[in-house]
């Protein structure tokens, strides 16, 4: 499975999105309707599913699908 | 001039149905909802029976993401918030949604949530504690969630008094009326106690049947063979509302509240006080705040937990608050016999009852009682339910805490 779909999972599973809601250009708050704590809580997925430590100031920044895809492989992170 | 109570709407879920229209029939018919517990394995545990609501899917009244994020305890006040408030026809009443409030009460709150996280916490550190934790898990959340679901913007909260936190939700919505802060008032308990932390806790206290067996009859209030009280989950809320407003709009009118009285023990954390002391004062107060003489009581739906200590204490508090000759008159029951017990949630289910019964004269039985133990000598309307034509009629919560309350309740 791509990096692209791995993240897309996550994202319908936590925000109960459509799958095709989840584009690179979404804005998690502004198009995928969630919430700072939701915000919160996708991050920690992301960190358990990936293996790695978003820090708050990093966490921030990703504010669309495409951010944190591109934050992922910037990272190093092998599908 | 005063401003008169009265209920336009129910809603429950229950181990004995899944709304007001099942949860009545069951109580009618005697049909026990106590089975051995599913929801978690009950083998290390004294007590493997309870009242659990069966195969409830949250994602049938709640779309998926509000389920994700809401405790059981709060998705069951959703779900019997509004069956009540859809019944009341408030909705299209044009009611401002700041003259109608939301007070529900639970005793313990999101438990399942706290264990959850807790659980997760000591295993993968504090890091992986959800952000959605502390709302999920606090008390008063299920009345903030009743709130947002019905767009109820006047007075919010939650009464937090143990097994008597449903009887308080109602006391205070119905001052909250009678005080002119809201018109309209959805008011009630809910709970989820079923959980590790739960059933534990009161199997430690030795609280609970251990008739796991027989569960169907574990819940015997007043019986001499009872062994402790079944614990049960579910919600219950009805639609307290300004009487002239409900007439105004042509509302079905079910029953009134006529007066509440709230008391404590001053006692002990768990123990009744000596002759039910603090609950004969609770119903005295509903007397005589109302001005009702306690001839004019037919009914009493009992706290009747099938405790040693409850049944026997609250008979007494029964022939004191009513004269003793009165009270050997008149009939009490607990429907506890056969919901057994939903703690915060138990008091507004057994108003509902007890409201079903002025209305439809028909009293529910206490559907196990077989043989009432020594000192428990009143008309318990044991097995059967019966018709009678009563009008005024009490119905009492008791709390760990040495928390009373009694809501007095008039056939309109």
């Amino acid at each position: 499975m791509s990096l692209e779909n791995r993240v897309s999972d996550i994202i319908v599973n936590k925000l109960a999105v459509k799958r095709s809601e989840v584009k690179p250009e979404a804005d998690f708050q502004n198009d995928l309707g969630a919430d700072s704590l939701d915000l919160v809580e996708l991050m920690m997925d992301f960190e358990d599913s990936f293996g790695l430590k978003i820090s708050d100031e990093e966490a921030g920044k990703l504010a669309t699908v495409g951010d944190v895809v591109n934050y992922l492989k910037e990272k190093g992170v092998e599908v | 001039m005063t401003r008169r109570v009265v209920i336009t709407g129910l809603g429950a879920i229950s181990p004995v149905g899944k709304n007001v229209a099942e949860c009545w029939d069951s109580a009618v018919q005697g049909r026990s909802g106590v089975r051995r517990i599913t929801l978690l394995d009950p083998e290390p545990f004294d007590s493997k029976i309870a009242g659990e609501v069966k195969s409830f899917d949250p994602q049938a009244y709640l779309d998926r993401k509000i389920a994700r994020r809401t405790d059981r305890y709060t998705q069951f006040a959703i779900v019997a918030a509004r069956e009540a408030y859809v019944g009341s026809g408030l909705e299209d009443s044009g009611l401002p949604p700041e003259r109608l409030g939301a007070i529900i009460g639970s005793g313990i709150g999101g438990i399942d949530t706290m264990e959850q996280n807790h659980r997760k916490a000591l295993e993968r550190g504090a890091s992986r504690i959800s952000p959605f934790f502390c709302p999920m898990m606090i008390s008063n959340m299920a009345s903030g969630w009743v709130g947002i679901d019905l767009n109820a913007k006047g007075i919010n909260l939650a009464t937090v008094t143990a097994c008597a936190s449903s009887g308080h939700a109602i006391a205070m919505s119905y001052d909250a009326i009678r005080l002119d802060r809201a018109d309209a008032v959805v008011a009630g308990g809910s709970e989820a106690p079923i959980t590790l932390m739960g059933l534990g806790g009161f199997c430690a206290m030795k609280a609970l049947s251990t008739r796991n067996d027989d569960p169907e009859t574990a819940s015997r209030p007043f019986d001499r063979g009872r062994d402790g009280f079944v614990m049960a989950e579910g919600g219950a809320v009805v639609v307290l509302e300004e009487y002239e407003h409900a007439r105004r709009r042509g509302a079905d009118i079910i029953a009134e509240v006529v007066e509440c009285g709230m008391t404590c023990d001053a006692h002990h954390i768990t123990a009744p006080a000596e002759g039910g002391e603090g609950s004969a004062r609770s119903m005295s107060l509903v007397l005589s705040r109302a001005g009702v003489p306690a001839e004019r009581v037919d009914y009493v739906n009992a706290h009747g937990t099938s405790t040693q200590l409850n049944d026997i204490s609250e008979t007494q508090a029964i022939k004191t608050a009513l004269g003793e000759e009165h009270a050997r008159s008149i009939m009490v029951s607990s429907t506890k016999s056969v919901t057994g017990h939903l703690l915060g949630a138990a008091g507004a289910m057994e108003l509902i009852f007890t409201a079903l019964a002025l209305r439809n004269g028909i009293v529910p039985p206490t559907a196990t009682l077989q043989d009432p133990d020594d000192g428990c000598d009143l008309d318990y309307v044991p097995g059967e339910a019966r018709e009678a034509d009563i009008s005024f009629a009490l119905s009492n919560s008791l709390g760990f805490g040495g928390h009373n309350v009694t809501l007095g309740v008039a056939k309109v």
